[in-house]
């Protein structure tokens, strides 16, 4: 079906939406589905800022890919057939947006969204589109849109305001009003006192709107399907008037139900702007007032207020219908449209298993929060580190030692030189030219029962022991017997003579602050028997934090003992040494990088080969 | 967003700084201007201004007035401490002009040029849709009477610049020998105009004084909206309220609150004492439902003109009400008042949470709202309209005063007529 000069869109109009608009095209898109079209009015998004690919819409209840492009100029290139665009640039780039969109053949319609783009450029605007014999709608405009055909962008709100305005097929009356805003009100008045919207443009409330009342009265003249028109004009400037003239001179035959808005000017005691930057009267002629009482001594059908707008186009329908003019039609049936999820959680209609839980933070609201502790309070109360890692990994605050104990064994475990295993794999991974991250878990990855896990063994098998009710001899024997060492017991160099000045710490803050330590002295029972055989068979570094954690959470009241029980076998103790040695792990990354250390390659002397060649 | 007018001390900084950019340094006009504020200290104005003390000076409030030397509001041929005198007598004292009382705060002093009638021009550049206009007349000043009509015109269209031959085609009746000077002052004001976004630019009168042209006086206005791309040319400058126009504290309060957010919330008060109230979202129809109390000839009751749009947060839309609610429960009336909740159909916002403010503002005044005898109206539309009602309803039940609930099947002001029936 070929296009009229009148028509500016029908049901095969496609356009481009200018402006990763994602709302605005499934809206469009939505319209096309109640509307029954075949193809989506969406050919394409331009993306300014992004690059070409895809975006994945609905049409109806299945998904389409809509093309992005990042340039108008490819665009057009691949859909010749779309000659609409919807340009939702900024008011500082739409100026050369349109200007660019009107140099292109294929373009014949650009509606402009802005609000706010210089006078003087929408006047260039309106020249260039003249000059092409092109139309403009806009700018400051939410657009328009033909019933059962397009829609420009977010025009009609919601999809149910469009189904109960029955905007999704043709009735006989167009409009063109000022306001946007006002356009879905029209949609009701016009869809509860006729047949409904054949066609309706917001020609958006600048001071020279892109297009004007006439241009778009004009086309309703001559569309033959179009019987009547409703003008809703506003305050200021004059372009209502090219109206009174061409219903003056025959040029408009149709009736026109017309109001223009602002008639409260007068009751202010200065000028008064209204919203809108082109309603402000500036003279006699601009007013509301002088503006109604033109159309209606020219023949079109004026209320006295807008309260009888409604009984006026009744009125005018009616009159049409019994004329003949219009010959009422039957209802086509009313298309189902899927409802969006997002509405229909908010409305509380449909539900749905989440596939995650999560306990611990919330980044939703206005601040993040630990737990129920906001990210302000954290530094208001200064719960510290341990505080944090408290929070987030038991889900309460222990007493202030507590936290402080945690920071404490960070501080211990935070590195122990550049020979253990964990530390070694770091540097060499680093000096392969490694990031920070794969280096330090190459680190990380040596932790386990031979390297820093004895924190967590010796916590379990101490505390296995005690509760159990074993003498720290029947303890030291029943491991002999089974031929296994004691975790956390036994130092490469230290010795009774010669104390880890790391356990002395611990040791002393423990006896100080914590409440009770049934485990560390039961511990310190066990030492004294096994440093008898031995004198480097003492309580090691890792098994006294392993062990003073398990007196934390068994004596500071925060912790069922079966909540404290689960912690040590879920592997809390282990995390702390993992955190605390990440520190160092990153300081030997960040050593290796900073000396420009090169790709480590162990020496041959120091490997004993023993191949069969050999 | 719009045309705004400037002050004409603003002006006419702008052109001292720019004029001579726009005519290759052949106009220069002389930045002897100075401003009076309610904080200026004249002593200090003498010393940064030393021509004030040396010269005879003009005096005019500067205040978007028009036609001042009708309305006795010009001091000529003055000393400084005449002007010093002149507008101490005035300075914040409340004034009616051609109808409109407002007070003088802003007054510029300049130097008095003498000059003879017949060397008193009319230009103005002005914004039209198809380009701008140059209007110009042989005679300028206070009597130069409706220039519509007997000025020359000049379209300069769209999207094209003018020439000084084509200026002088509109100076037929400018003796020959100042022809060219003040055809090149026209359009060097013209590249002023059209390069700094300005929508409106009258020079009313300039005289042409020793072969030297010197605007005496200047209205202008300038689009906003073309801050982004002029306001580094444009200075300092401040777009005044019209003469008169002053602001209540509520009023104040709601632009402070506008400024806050990105919706939008404005609040005019009309007549304290009207008896009927407006509570609207969104911007056209927040008009139509002023103009439709004025159309049904009930315009003297109309208290408030203001909307709400934007998708205000609860909290805002909260204070906005509470606002109205305070302002419209401060004076009794014995036929009661009327409190009108309206709005057309919105686009996206959801209208039950936009009425959680409101109800809130509403339990809270509840005592005032009965003691006012006030009767609601509601009327909205759109997104989840149907909560947003039922919770107005509800509130009937339990706030002790009337209120009437409407959806999109009632017309959208057809509550303002059923409020006002026996109203009249």
């Amino acid at each position: 079906m070929a296009k009229k000069w009148y028509d500016l869109f029908d049901v095969d109009t496609q356009s481009f939406v200018y402006g990763m608009q994602a709302n605005a095209v499934q809206r469009m898109l939505d319209f096309d589905y109640v509307c029954g079209r075949k193809i989506p009015s969406v050919a394409a998004i331009i993306n300014p800022s992004g690059r070409d690919g895809f975006h994945k819409a609905f049409f109806g209840g299945k998904e389409i890919l809509v093309p992005v492009y990042k340039e108008l100029k490819d665009a057009v290139k691949k859909h010749p057939e779309a000659d609409v665009v919807v340009n939702f640039a900024s008011f500082r780039s739409a100026y050369p947006t349109t200007m660019e969109a009107l140099g292109y053949d294929s373009i014949k319609t650009v509606a402009v969204i802005a609000e706010g783009i210089p006078e003087r450029r929408t006047k260039e605007i309106i020249a260039e589109a003249k000059k092409r014999k092109k139309t403009i709608i806009g700018p400051a405009t939410v657009g328009g849109l033909k019933a059962g055909a397009f829609k420009i962008g977010n025009t009609g709100g919601m999809i149910d305001n469009i189904m109960e305005s029955k905007l999704h097929r043709p009735g006989s009356v167009a409009y063109v009003s000022k306001s946007g805003g006002m356009s879905n009100e029209l949609n009701n008045i016009i869809a509860r006192n006729t047949d409904g919207v054949y066609e309706g443009i917001a020609i958006g409330g600048d001071r020279y709107p892109g297009s004007v009342f006439i241009d778009h009265i004009l086309r309703y003249e001559a569309n033959p399907e179009i019987k009547m028109i409703v003008l809703l004009g506003e305050v200021g400037g004059i372009d209502e008037y090219q109206v009174v003239e061409a219903i003056k001179s025959g040029k408009i035959k149709k009736p026109v139900v017309a109001w223009c808005i602002g008639t409260c000017a007068k009751m202010f005691k200065s000028e008064v702007q209204f919203g809108h930057a082109g309603a402000l009267a500036g003279g006699e002629l601009e007013t509301a007032d002088a503006k109604n009482k033109a159309l209606k001594e020219a023949g079109a059908i004026v209320p006295d207020s807008f309260d009888e707008f409604d009984k006026k186009i009744n009125e005018t329908y009616n009159a049409l219908v019994k004329k003949g003019v219009i010959k009422e039609k039957t209802e086509p049936e009313k298309p189902g449209m899927p409802m969006d999820y997002a509405w229909a959680v908010k409305m509380g209609m449909i539900r749905k298993p989440t596939n995650f839980i999560s306990t611990i933070s919330d980044d939703r609201g206005e601040e993040l929060h630990y737990g129920d502790i906001s990210i302000t309070d954290v530094f208001k109360r200064n719960i510290g580190t341990g505080g944090v890692i408290s929070q987030l990994w038991f889900k309460r605050q222990l007493p202030d030692y507590g936290h402080k104990f945690i920071e404490m064994v960070l501080q211990i475990t935070a590195d122990h030189g550049p020979a253990v295993s964990g530390a070694h794999n770091t540097i060499v991974a680093a000096r392969a030219g490694k990031d920070l991250i794969s280096s330090l878990v190459s680190g990380l990855l040596t932790i386990g029962p031979r390297f820093g896990g004895a924190i967590d063994g010796a916590a379990q098998m101490f505390s296995s022991a005690y509760d159990r009710g074993l003498t720290p001899s029947q303890f030291v024997d029943e491991q002999k017997k089974k031929g296994v060492n004691i975790q956390g017991i036994g130092h490469r160099v230290k010795s009774v003579q010669n104390p880890d000045m790391r356990v002395t710490l611990i040791k002393d803050y423990v006896k100080k602050h914590f409440k009770a330590t049934p485990l560390l002295d039961y511990a310190l029972e066990v030492e004294k028997l096994t440093t008898k055989k031995k004198n480097n068979l003492i309580l090691n570094v890792d098994g006294c934090i392993g062990i003073c954690f398990v007196d934390l959470l068994r004596s500071c009241g925060k912790f069922t003992r079966e909540e404290a029980d689960e912690y040590v076998s879920m592997g809390a103790l282990n995390g702390l040494f993992v955190l605390g040695r990440s520190i160092g792990l990153m300081g030997h990354y960040l050593d290796q990088k900073r000396l420009k250390q090169g790709l480590y390659r162990h020496p041959w002397d120091d490997i004993c080969y023993l191949t069969s060649s050999q | 967003m719009a045309q705004r007018a400037i002050r004409e001390y603003d002006g006419k900084q702008m052109m001292a700084r720019l004029l001579k950019e726009y005519s290759n340094g052949k106009y220069v006009i002389e930045n002897s201007f100075a401003q009076v504020t309610p904080g200026t200290d004249f002593k200090k104005l003498g010393e940064a201004h030393p021509w004030l003390l040396k010269e005879k000076l003009v005096v005019k409030p500067d205040q978007l007035i028009k036609r001042r030397g009708k309305s006795k509001l010009l001091l000529l041929n003055a000393s400084f401490s005449d002007a010093e005198k002149w507008v101490k007598e005035r300075m914040n004292k409340e004034l009616t002009v051609q109808n409109t009382t407002g007070r003088l705060t802003h007054f510029i002093i300049e130097p008095f040029i003498p000059h003879k009638e017949e060397d008193e021009y009319y230009a103005c550049i002005r914004s039209l849709r198809d380009g701008d206009e140059i209007l110009f007349y042989h005679h300028g000043g206070m009597g130069v009477g409706d220039v519509d009509t007997k000025s020359e015109k000049l379209l300069v269209p769209v999207g094209s610049k003018t020439n000084q031959e084509e200026i002088k085609k509109i100076l037929r009746n400018v003796p020959d020998e100042r022809k060219e000077l003040i055809a090149g002052f026209i359009h060097a004001l013209f590249n002023f105009y059209s390069d700094l976004n300005y929508a409106y630019l009258e020079v009313n009168p300039f005289v042409v004084v020793k072969n030297r042209v010197v605007p005496l006086d200047l209205a202008a206005k300038l689009d906003d909206t073309g801050e982004f791309e002029s306001s580094s040319k444009w200075g300092e400058i401040e777009f005044p309220a019209p003469f008169g126009r002053t602001f209540s504290r509520e009023e104040e309060y709601i632009k402070e609150l506008d400024s806050k957010t990105g919706a939008s919330l404005k609040l005019t008060v009309l007549n304290p004492k009207g008896r009927v109230w407006t509570l609207v979202a969104g911007g056209g129809a927040s008009v139509i439902y002023a103009d439709t109390i004025s159309d049904l000839g009930l315009g003297k009751e109309l208290a408030n003109y203001g909307e709400y749009s934007g998708d205000p947060s609860e909290e805002f839309t909260y204070q906005y009400a509470k606002t109205v609610l305070d302002l419209m429960t401060r004076e009794k009336n014995p036929k009661g008042k009327i409190l009108l909740i309206g709005g057309g159909i919105a686009n996206f916002t959801d209208v039950a949470n936009t009425f959680k403010g409101i109800v809130r503002a509403l339990r809270e005044s509840k005592e005032k709202l009965q003691e006012n005898k006030v009767k609601i109206y509601v009327r909205r539309g759109g997104p989840n309209y149907q909560a947003g009602l039922k919770m107005m309803k509800d509130l009937g039940n339990t706030l002790g005063v009337p209120i009437e609930v409407y959806g999109p099947e009632t017309h959208m002001t057809r509550i303002a007529s059923m409020g006002l029936k026996g109203g009249k």
